[in-house]
């Protein structure tokens, strides 16, 4: 019960923080909420199965599209829901017919991906609706933004949990460590993976969709920037894809970093920023939490 | 008290105590600042120093802003209505061409930094992004580097909004006004070959210049629009000359508007009509075309005779080592002597800065100014190369406009 009460806790005061903190606080909570649900829905498919996907702004960008789109014709839950289905939808079909490939290709086509979905809201724009640019005025502010991001930071959280103690989770880690044994251990492979990452584009859609109010303009460039998938993906790594609290405990320093840096160094930030990518991947491969895990057997073992 | 209602959760008391302890220390703390005799005008902005909005907005926008500082700082700094001088002190920040990254740059100016004034970034969808943070927080926005034909929509929205560079429909009815004229002279015929961008910019001019081409009774006998990526125009320009049109218009940005006079030099396609986007009024482009940009026509233009204007170039070449281009630079320079004319008026209070610059008259590089429902309509919409300057054409009927010299000489 403890660590439910715990959580509550938590929760409960960083739903609170933004009646007490100035717009640039809340602001910087709502994308670090954002970058966390990101990392977080990225790990749910990408951490057990080892499949590394660049497709997170595809599906972000879908997600802030339909916002778009349906801000003005239909009431905003729904709008939501409808960005879930399309983006359900979409990494279905997506994923039916490329969760078969395997290792770099699928990282290739993932990134391809990204672009494709790209051209062709472009293309959509340009030769059928004659407007590129669209425009979102929806009475939101930074906290409303921030709050909902926070609770579908929670749920994704829970879904996690939940599957980490489901029969899903065995099936999925086995895939990552073996997929022909899996499959030959009776795990049902495709299956298994479609549904997970169905569930993770998903999630992703609707980060896209909720944080979409907050630019007022959408225009393709914007919303499928490509730099969204680096982050989302080196924030996962950096803590650890293959833990449930990995993506968040790499989400906040590199987040409040990439702030800093933009702060103090804005003319020097790229060249930091590469810097900070070869030293994560020299000094933690496997992300912050396993080596403290090293780290504490280690120390364990020299007392004995 | 507090603890006895609370007693299982104590420390969540405490913990929420000194939360808010800390919120107000840091409140206080920023009060204190405020309070201190100023020494300084603190000015901020983010614009894209990286990415793929940097090269625009360091033709345009940036350029302009060091310009100006520079020159107010060497006067002692912005005038103010009592007589004295504050020196302008700036935080620039990068958004290295993100959405997300200009609302919270603008978002940190205005709630930590608190800086005295925020200029804009730069391009449509950024000035947008930012436009309702800027209102809430009562800056007046200055919206150089964006055009958009929703201006009248946006500043009913954020009255404290102001809108200097028109909108598509301008440049595209503006175009077809001078192809008008041409064609009634005998010059041109009524076919106009046109291709544009599948970007924001290139979607929106086209889809005003359609209907402006065919009130003005010309045909358009070829319309495409090309992707951004496009580097080959061979066969787009292959098939504009088997069109027949007289007329050849290419709504583009940089990037294409060199290659497209590169790729009609060596195809020596000669259209008595060759108008070009953005990129054909940048002084490189003087190079660009080996020398052989008379005749090229493009949005904007100067008026050469106009001291002020020229006086500006001189300037701006001198301090920062370049030239600005000949459409935007002396837009956003003029909305930065406004501000300055207006801040010498009713001083740094910001509600006052932009209800006089709603409705006061300044004297700018552009002549007398004066915003018409916050926006600025006295703008060069068209231009054309000639001797060496970029030539404003139209409007026709406005003091110091040129008038277009057709056909356009062949390619060397």
């Amino acid at each position: 019960m403890k660590p439910f009460l715990f959580g509550l806790l938590v929760i409960g005061l960083l739903a609170w923080a933004p009646l007490v903190l100035n717009d640039y606080g809340t602001g910087l909570l709502l994308g670090l909420t954002g970058y966390a649900t990101l990392a977080t829905a990225w790990a749910m498919f990408s951490g057990p199965t080892r499949y590394v996907s660049l497709a997170t702004v595809a599906f972000f960008g879908i997600g802030a599209y339909t916002v778009a789109v349906l801000s003005e014709t239909l009431p905003y839950p729904l709008v939501l829901v409808v960005a879930a289905l399309i983006g359900l939808s979409v990494s279905l079909v997506v994923g039916l017919a490329t969760l078969r490939l395997a290792g770099v290709y699928f990282v290739i086509f993932s990134f391809g991906l990204a672009e494709l979905v790209r051209q062709t809201v472009t293309w959509y724009e340009v030769n059928v609706t004659g407007t590129l640019g669209r425009y979102i005025f929806l009475p939101l502010e930074a906290r409303h933004i921030y709050w909902q991001l926070l609770a579908l930071l929670v749920l994704t959280l829970l879904i996690g949990i939940y599957m980490r103690k489901s029969r899903i989770w065995l099936a999925l880690v086995a895939v990552g460590d073996d997929e022909v044994a899996a499959r030959h251990a009776g795990v049902d492979v495709t299956r298994t993976k479609l549904a997970l990452f169905a569930l993770s584009a998903t999630i992703i859609t609707l980060v896209g969709a909720i944080q979409a109010p907050r630019w007022t303009y959408v225009e393709p460039t914007i919303v499928f920037n490509p730099t969204i998938s680096f982050l989302t993906l080196v924030m996962a790594l950096l803590g650890g894809a293959g833990k449930l609290w990995g993506p968040i405990v790499g989400a906040i320093p590199l987040f409040l970093l990439f702030e800093w840096l933009s702060a103090n160094f804005p003319n020097h930030y790229s060249i930091i920023l590469g810097g900070i990518f070869i030293l994560i991947v020299f000094a933690v491969p496997n992300g912050i939490l396993a080596r403290l895990e090293t780290l504490g057997q280690r120390r364990k073992g020299e007392a004995q | 008290m507090r603890t006895k209602s609370f007693k299982s959760g104590t420390w969540i008391a405490r913990a929420m105590g000194a939360l808010g302890l800390a919120a107000t220390v840091s409140a206080g703390a920023f009060t204190a600042v405020q309070a201190q005799d100023r020494t300084s005008v603190r000015i901020g902005y983010a614009v894209s120093a990286t990415g793929p909005n940097a090269g625009g907005a360091n033709m345009t926008v940036t350029p302009n802003y060091e310009l100006w500082v520079n020159e107010v700082n060497a006067k002692g700094g912005l005038a103010l209505p009592d007589g004295s001088r504050l020196p302008i002190e700036v935080t620039a920040y990068d958004d290295r061409s993100s959405a997300e990254e200009v609302v919270r740059a603008v978002e940190r100016l205005a709630t930590q930094d608190k800086v005295d004034l925020i200029l804009p970034p730069w391009g449509t969808g950024f000035n947008l992004a930012v436009a309702p943070l800027m209102a809430r927080h009562g800056y007046p926005h200055l919206a150089g580097a964006a055009v958009t034909d929703k201006a009248p929509d946006f500043v009913k929205r954020w009255d404290t909004s102001f809108w200097f560079m028109g909108g598509g429909h301008d440049y595209a009815t503006a175009l077809a006004s001078v192809l008008q004229s041409a064609k009634a002279d005998g010059k041109i015929n009524n076919k106009i070959a046109m291709i544009s961008v599948a970007d924001g910019f290139g979607i929106d001019l086209v889809k005003a210049a359609r209907p402006s081409f065919e009130e003005a009774g010309f045909e358009i006998e070829y319309d495409k629009s090309f992707p951004p990526g496009t580097s080959d125009f061979s066969t787009i320009l292959s098939e504009a000359k088997a069109s027949g049109a007289d007329t050849f218009v290419a709504f583009s940005y940089p990037p294409h508007t060199f290659a497209l006079t590169k790729q009609a030099q060596v195809a020596s396609y000669n259209p008595s009509v060759f108008y070009l986007g953005v990129g054909a009024g940048f002084p490189v482009y003087k190079n660009i075309s080996g020398g052989q940009m008379e005749g090229v026509m493009s949005l904007g233009g100067i008026d050469p005779n106009n001291a002020a204007n020229a006086e500006y170039r001189q300037r701006h070449e001198e301090v920062l080592g370049r030239a600005p281009d000949y459409w935007g630079s002396v837009l956003i320079y003029a909305s930065l002597q406004m501000l300055e004319e207006a801040i010498a008026r009713v001083g740094l209070d910001r509600a006052a800065i932009a209800k006089e610059l709603s409705t006061g008259t300044f004297d700018t590089v552009l002549g007398e100014t004066k915003l018409e429902d916050n926006q600025l309509r006295n703008i060069w919409w068209a231009g054309q190369w000639q001797d060496g300057e970029f030539v404003a054409l139209s409007p026709e009927d406005r003091a110091g406009a040129g008038t277009v010299q057709l056909p356009k000489p062949a390619w060397q």
